[in-house]
């Protein structure tokens, strides 16, 4: 299982001509942790949608490779990529109160997505949804399954996607700022629930955020992004030796809790950057 | 300064059915800082309304400089106390401009001279003035928390409370604006009161902060201490062993480099 | 108070000048967004269609007299059920009257109508539906059972008791027909309202110490225009039908005021022979309420706050 993106450019169409969002992007995942870090506008979030052609209907796509496990993702149309999303790719978005249906309970949207996927009886899939909420860590998995999104905590709502997203197991997961509205507790609670569902399916995981710390203590590999280019590729461990401008500004201008500072250091964007 | 500016005695909030806040007590002093740290549904965002105003379902007492708060306030008590809140995108009226959206509370409050004094607010949260006439739309999310600051700011009040302003913002984003708030609040005089979930940014804002849980105080420490370790509760020392685990993600900050625009100010270092 | 920068004679200057991303005024600001939306809707084929037919129904009410080949009530009776041809374009009814003048005519009654409703219905049902949804409580409790009331009615089955109740005639249908049409847009006011009430925007403005008064009429009412402008496009087909419904069932204009449903009801017995003479103005009430549906559905997508 891998994905190959060679050269991806994203642009949409604005009353004052084209912008181009994503500037070539190129980088290959295997079974292992991607993390892609930038701020607001950097084009992350449209890099990784556009492995699963999720763009919005607005936006036009081309590269000179973008492939999921030897499948020619261009060339796919839309009934075949269904058969990909979901099935073998799922998509771990930001807010559980926007991405879960409202009018149903959070057992019922498990139970949904399982049978899309794998058939069965409906009761089957209840049971399947009640053991999937348990491996998600949620204590009382009869309670969850009947509730509806709005009575489930930020936390919960989310641990609920992640087994909605697993019910047809997946190779690989691309997570989209998963913790982003959530706690500091809580979003280390959901990166472990998240790191440690990978790691024991041996999923491949694309992580989009803009916390870098984060990134980096989860992933094994993080990608920085900068106004569409990818400036800088490190190892997790090693960021301390990031070398582009951009990676260590975003790093030296996080508050620290033992290193405190009367000024946090500001960035200083550099026109370079943008070549 | 001398002072209490903030004094909070037993206070108790119900949000609809549930109480929110179950006996909460702090004083913040005049001309400094205080936060309040806790998770969702710590009830911490429920002390803050009701300071505010904004929720008139509380008993205790609040004092602010002294005179006691009561459910329903005067036009005057707006003039002393503002808010910024959390969501830069839900914070600023969608149809108006910033112009309009600077020019309400002074309008309200029978300001003069109003041309000038949105001039002045804009430079003074270093928004270029030709955003003056935009849309929220038109704005990033940096842009419009600074927006967001300047309107509390422009009726002149001396405490603001802060609803985790810099949450919804990207982290070299989240540096201007809290560098903003520390400015402001030394230039003027200003009391903060400032609820979060990020102990590095809050006791980067704050000399002092109480934990929160489950609608009660847990502790009540200074900055200094919670940095060396010398807390009481366990639940500060979870928090701080978090907020710690990440930091060790990366390494030491590279903090010392003269080329990122460091301002001035000293970079203390301390043994943990 | 800053001066706007001039406008610029030449096309690319005053759209430079609208499309700045730095206006220098709120005159600017103002005109800039209202042209960015302009600019939308434009795109949009359907919506322009609307919009163009729209137009044409109002100048064609508005010069009626001028575009008029006959005078519409006068009879000619060696002249009745004669086909389309060069000296009438539409053909003649069954008393001789040239059919394209009735036509014409007749738009400038439905149109009337159409404006006396709204005119009527959309500062009621706003005030109402804002007012209830903010102040909550036992008056929003009241005025929606209010409106309950006369949302209980089917909108032909009240306007025709109280045209019944009345003399027949068009004041009285209009007064029936807004009686039935402003209570769902009460409702979507006062659901809008509840959505708004609760913004950090509001809450802002509500520390200011502003009253509440000055909050819903210049905070929160603004925004709850976009979906009532754009309810009102849409209901006014429904307004245009009923109108011909009641003039159908000769309860609302009466002959000879060429109203288009009184025409169809008089002359509905020569469908099969003279088809043309019911059928056309059947096809104006048609592209009347389908113009003003689909300027309602353009304006939706432009207007929409959500989109932004």
């Amino acid at each position: 299982m891998s994905i190959t993106v060679k050269n991806l450019r994203v642009s949409f169409d604005t009353p004052h001509g084209a912008v181009e969002a994503v500037r070539g992007v190129s980088f290959t995942i295997g079974r292992e942790k991607v993390g892609i870090v930038g701020e607001s506008g950097s084009g992350k979030s449209l890099t990784a949608r556009s492995i699963l052609q999720l763009l919005p209907s607005r936006a036009r796509m081309t590269a000179d490779e973008l492939s999921f496990d030897g499948i020619d993702i261009l060339a796919t149309r839309e009934r075949a990529m269904r058969r990909i999303r979901g099935k073998r790719a799922g998509l771990i978005l930001q807010d559980p109160k926007h991405s879960l249906n409202p009018v149903m309970t959070a057992g019922a949207q498990i139970a949904e997505s399982w049978r899309a996927h794998r058939g069965g009886s409906r009761r089957a899939a209840m049971e399947a949804a009640e053991n999937l909420l348990e491996q998600v860590q949620i204590r009382e998995p009869g309670r969850v399954a009947r509730a509806y999104p709005h009575e489930l905590s930020g936390g919960m709502g989310q641990r609920v996607m992640i087994a909605m997203m697993l019910a047809p197991d997946p190779e690989f997961l691309i997570a989209d700022e998963p913790t982003s509205a959530l706690d500091a507790t809580v979003q280390a609670e959901i990166m472990r629930l998240i790191d440690q569902i990978a790691s024991e399916r041996g999923m491949g995981l694309l992580l989009i955020s803009h916390d870098l710390p984060l990134v980096s203590h989860f992933c094994d590999r993080v990608l920085v992004m900068y106004a569409g280019r990818v400036v800088e590729e490190l190892r997790a461990g090693e960021l301390g030796q990031a070398r582009h401008g951009y990676t260590r500004g975003l790093l030296s201008c996080l508050p620290s809790l033992t290193h405190p500072t009367a000024r946090l250091n500001v960035m200083q964007r550099e026109a370079s950057w943008l070549a | 300064m001398a002072g209490v500016m903030v004094d909070v005695q037993d206070l108790r909030v119900h949000f609809g059915s549930v109480e929110a806040v179950r006996g909460v007590s702090f004083e913040v002093a005049r001309g400094s800082a205080f936060g309040l740290v806790g998770e969702s549904g710590s009830g911490k965002s429920s002390v803050l309304r009701a300071l505010a105003g904004l929720n008139s379902d509380w008993s205790g007492t609040m004092r602010v400089d002294g005179a006691d708060l009561t459910p329903r306030r005067e036009r005057a008590f707006f003039r002393r106390l503002q808010m910024v809140f959390q969501d830069p995108y839900a914070s600023l009226h969608p149809r108006q401009t910033i112009d309009r959206i600077l020019s309400e509370p002074l309008i309200v409050h029978g300001f003069d001279e109003i041309d000038r004094r949105i001039a002045r607010a804009l430079d003074e949260v270093s928004l270029p003035a030709g955003m003056r006439f935009r849309y929220p739309h038109q704005l990033s999310g940096g842009q419009r928390q600074r927006v967001a600051i300047a309107r509390a700011l422009i009726s002149e009040p001396e405490v603001l409370l802060l609803d985790e302003p810099t949450s919804a913002l990207d982290v070299s984003v989240q540096a201007e604006v809290l560098n903003l708030l520390a400015d402001l609040r030394e230039a003027r005089g200003l009391t903060y009161l400032m609820v979060g979930h990020n102990l590095a940014v809050v006791t980067h804002l704050c000399q002092s902060l109480a934990v929160m849980v489950n609608g009660e105080i847990v502790e009540t420490v200074s900055s200094d201490d919670l940095r060396a370790g010398r807390v009481q509760s366990p639940h500060t020392a979870a928090l701080r062993d978090l907020s710690l685990d990440l930091a060790e993600a990366h390494g030491e900050p590279a903090g010392a480099e003269p080329t990122f625009g460091a301002g001035p100010g000293e970079i203390a270092r301390r043994a943990l | 108070m800053t001066h706007a920068a001039p406008l610029q004679d030449a096309p690319e200057g005053r759209r430079a000048w609208l499309l700045s991303q730095t206006p220098q005024s709120r005159r600017q600001a103002a005109w800039g967004n209202a042209y960015r939306r302009w600019l939308q809707f434009r795109a949009n084929t359907l919506a322009m269609i609307g919009l163009v037919t729209v137009l044409a129904l109002i100048l064609a009410a508005l010069f009626a007299p001028l575009l008029a080949t006959h005078d519409p009530s006068a009879i000619n009776l060696e002249n009745r059920l004669q086909p389309p041809s060069a000296a009438n374009w539409l053909g003649t009814d069954d008393l001789g009257r040239d059919l394209y003048s009735r036509v014409l005519h007749g738009t400038q009654v439905t149109l009337g109508m159409v404006v006396a409703v709204v005119v009527l219905v959309a500062p009621i049902g706003l005030a109402v539906g804002v007012f209830a949804g903010f102040v909550g409580g036992w008056v929003d409790t009241l005025l929606m059972r209010v409106t309950d009331v006369f949302m209980a009615f089917p909108k032909l089955v009240l306007a025709l008791a109280f045209v019944a109740a009345l003399q027949p005639g068009i004041t009285s249908a209009v007064i029936a027909i807004a009686l039935t049409a402003w209570p769902p847009l009460a409702r979507l006011a006062r659901a809008e309202t509840l959505t708004i009430r609760e913004s950090d925007f509001i809450n802002a403005v509500r520390l200011t110490g502003a009253g509440r008064l000055r909050i819903i009429l210049r905070h929160v009412a603004p925004l709850c225009l976009p979906s009532m402008i754009v309810r009102v496009a849409l209901d006014i087909s429904g307004i245009i039908l009923t109108a011909a419904g009641l003039g159908f069932l000769g309860m609302g204009a009466q002959p000879p005021m060429p109203e288009w449903g009184t025409m169809i009801a008089s002359t509905s017995g020569f469908i099969l022979s003279q088809w043309w003479v019911p059928t056309i103005p059947g096809v104006a009430i048609l592209l009347a309420s389908l113009a003003f549906n689909l300027l309602g559905d353009g304006l939706r997508d432009v207007l929409d706050p959500k989109q932004e």
